[in-house]
């Protein structure tokens, strides 16, 4: 069947594509490709371009315009239905982020297509894409399928298997000159948080999160300390951000980020229904409670139940100890 | 000002959810329903935009069943002016980019400066309406905002909005569509006063024929919903913490390789 996979890149804003990439065009590669990445942005290096390559795509087509950054809906939609017009991919993917999430949606509705957002699982089926999603607080999985092609669907970060690089692999180069749509929206700033040194909560591999058990937001230090230690993302249960231990922008859960990482340790947390919808797709999961009645331990692959304020310690010196070596 | 919040009607978090006999939509018998918590911070806001400017008009817009009735009484109960209710069984099976064009009707026939919502809601968890509404009435939109200004005039809107590792911070020209992430503000309840009030507020019921809406054929559609796979039973470890803690190490390196 004609068409192929597009990806859509997302990039750094500095002219290299994030490693999230790798999973997109992974997938794109399992589905039976042709695989090829869409990148819009202004500014494209050679390197991000090699990267795409080695991660399976066969073809870049590169929309390079300083029109293009930042990303507003109003400018990128028009441009690349342009392109989907003249080209006829059968499928379009795009990683969960801030501006793809938007993105894809505007999309979607300027070709009259469907959008799976927020997708765990794609497989076909004979001629057609099929889509797995987590609906109701991740309480059900929704299987969905298109009316008509291209099929447009949003992959959750960390859930599929990253491409290997292959060296040597590259990608012909298209350059696209489109025109662009005057922008409506105007760029005022841009405030970057406070770094913590720690990975972001949605890209990390490992993200640890402190619930009410925390008791207030100083205790917080030593899940920071761990997470020095360990490289991993700090987050927190709806309850500590409720009661203002951290800012909203930690928050797990349902009305929070929603995480997949590798390894998820919960401190002090309850696992309410509302968390576990922003963390139950992760792969290995543990929980430290002093409650051992604490539903998290319903869906935990390892616990332990005892007082996090003895366990944590133990643990940053064990990992210490561990990674030292 | 105009201002028009879109609304949802959802099964609360707590609600356990079933499978329903078709396989494809959810047994409604025993569940409780509320405004999707993200709603309730676009309500919130309409109405503080209101109250600043010292005048205006907040209408609640929402497509459901009968039911959804009450989730425009909660929002009339917070204090929106009026309410436009799209009831019809042939959007039964609506999905998103239809209910994006059936509001965007509305909004066509309502010409507000500034449509809000939720940045998704907490049933399908889609999130795409209100970018789709944009789309199709060719407005600028802004997901995810944590802070909104409207300028004096209300020719535009300075909003804040949430990305990876920040704020971005735009002007859009008005009319605009936002859509609202938690932290935007604290949403009210409703006093008695409200409530009671609520009850004489007026809302309007349309048909997708009112609205002009052709096709209801859906462009994505559910085949089948699955329950969760149950995850491996898991391990507490017991014993004194310290040892505890060395043999949960060990395991994450050793049998899960998770670190």
């Amino acid at each position: 069947m004609a068409g192929a996979f597009w990806c859509v890149v997302e990039d750094d804003r500095k002219g290299a594509a994030k490693k999230v990439m790798a999973e997109v065009l992974g997938e794109a590669t399992r589905l039976g490709g042709p695989v090829e990445a869409v990148w819009l942005t202004d500014k494209a290096t050679d390197d991000g371009l090699k990267q795409l390559g080695e991660w399976g795509a066969t073809k870049v087509w590169l929309l390079e315009n300083a029109g293009l950054a930042p990303y507003r809906g109003e400018v990128w939609v028009p441009a690349l239905a342009e392109l989907v017009a003249k080209e006829s991919p059968k499928a379009i993917l795009a990683p969960v982020t801030s501006r793809q999430r938007e993105f894809m949606a505007r999309l979607a509705a300027r070709l009259g297509v469907g959008l799976s957002a927020d997708s765990v699982s794609l497989a076909m089926d004979g001629d057609t894409l099929v889509a797995t999603r987590p609906i109701y607080a991740g309480k059900l999985l929704s299987k969905v399928t298109w009316a008509k092609r291209p099929w447009l669907a949003t992959l959750r970060p960390n859930v599929f298997k990253p491409a290997e690089a292959q060296a040597g692999k590259s990608a012909a180069v298209e350059r696209v000159s489109a025109t662009l749509a005057a922008a409506q929206m105007k760029l005022v700033e841009r405030r970057e948080e406070a770094s913590t040194g720690l990975p972001e909560l949605t890209e990390a591999e490992i993200v640890i999160s402190g619930g009410r058990g925390m008791k207030g937001p100083e205790n917080y230090v030593i899940l920071e300390e761990l997470g020095g230690v360990i490289g991993a993302a700090v987050g927190a249960s709806r309850a500590a951000v409720d009661a203002g231990w951290r800012p909203h922008r930690f928050q797990i859960g349902q009305t929070g980020r929603t995480i997949s990482p590798k390894l998820y340790m919960g401190f002090g947390v309850s696992g309410a229904i509302q968390h576990l919808a922003g963390m139950r797709t992760s792969k290995v999961i543990v929980a430290i409670n002093k409650d051992p009645e604490a539903p998290i331990f319903k869906i935990a692959d390892y616990g332990i139940v005892a007082d996090l304020f003895e366990v944590v310690p133990e643990l940053t010196k064990e990992f210490k100890r561990l990674l030292e070596k | 000002m105009k201002i028009l919040v879109l609304v949802k009607q959802v099964p609360d978090t707590a609600t356990q959810v079933k499978i329903g006999g078709d396989g494809k939509q959810i047994d409604p018998a025993g569940i409780t329903w509320i405004v999707s918590p993200y709603d309730e911070f676009a309500i919130e806001e309409g109405l503080r935009i209101k109250e600043k400017r010292g005048q205006g008009e907040v209408v609640a817009v929402t497509l459901g069943p009968d039911r959804a009735k009450e989730t425009l009484r909660s929002a009339l109960a917070m204090g929106c002016d009026r309410a436009i209710h799209v009831n019809d069984p042939a959007l039964a099976a609506a999905d998103t980019l239809t209910t994006a064009r059936v509001l965007a009707a509305v909004i066509k026939q309502e010409a507000p400066q500034l449509v809000l919502c939720g940045r998704q809601a907490i049933d399908d968890d889609v999130g795409a309406v209100g970018a789709q509404i944009a789309e199709v009435l060719g407005w600028p939109c802004a997901s995810w905002i944590m802070e909104e200004t409207v300028d004096a005039d209300a020719k535009s809107v300075k909003v804040g909005r949430q990305v990876e590792g920040g704020l971005e911070i735009f002007e859009l020209p008005l009319p605009a569509v936002l859509s609202a992430q938690k932290g935007m503000n604290e949403p009210r309840y409703p006093t008695l006063k409200g409530i009671m009030g609520a009850k004489k507020k007026e809302i309007k019921d349309l048909k997708a024929a009112d609205l002009g809406v052709a096709s209801v054929t859906p462009e994505l559609t559910i085949t089948k919903l699955e329950a969760l796979p149950a995850r491996p039973p898991g391990r507490v470890i017991a014993g004194e913490t310290k040892d505890a803690v060395k043999e949960l190490v060990r395991a994450l390196r050793e049998d899960a390789k998770a670190i």
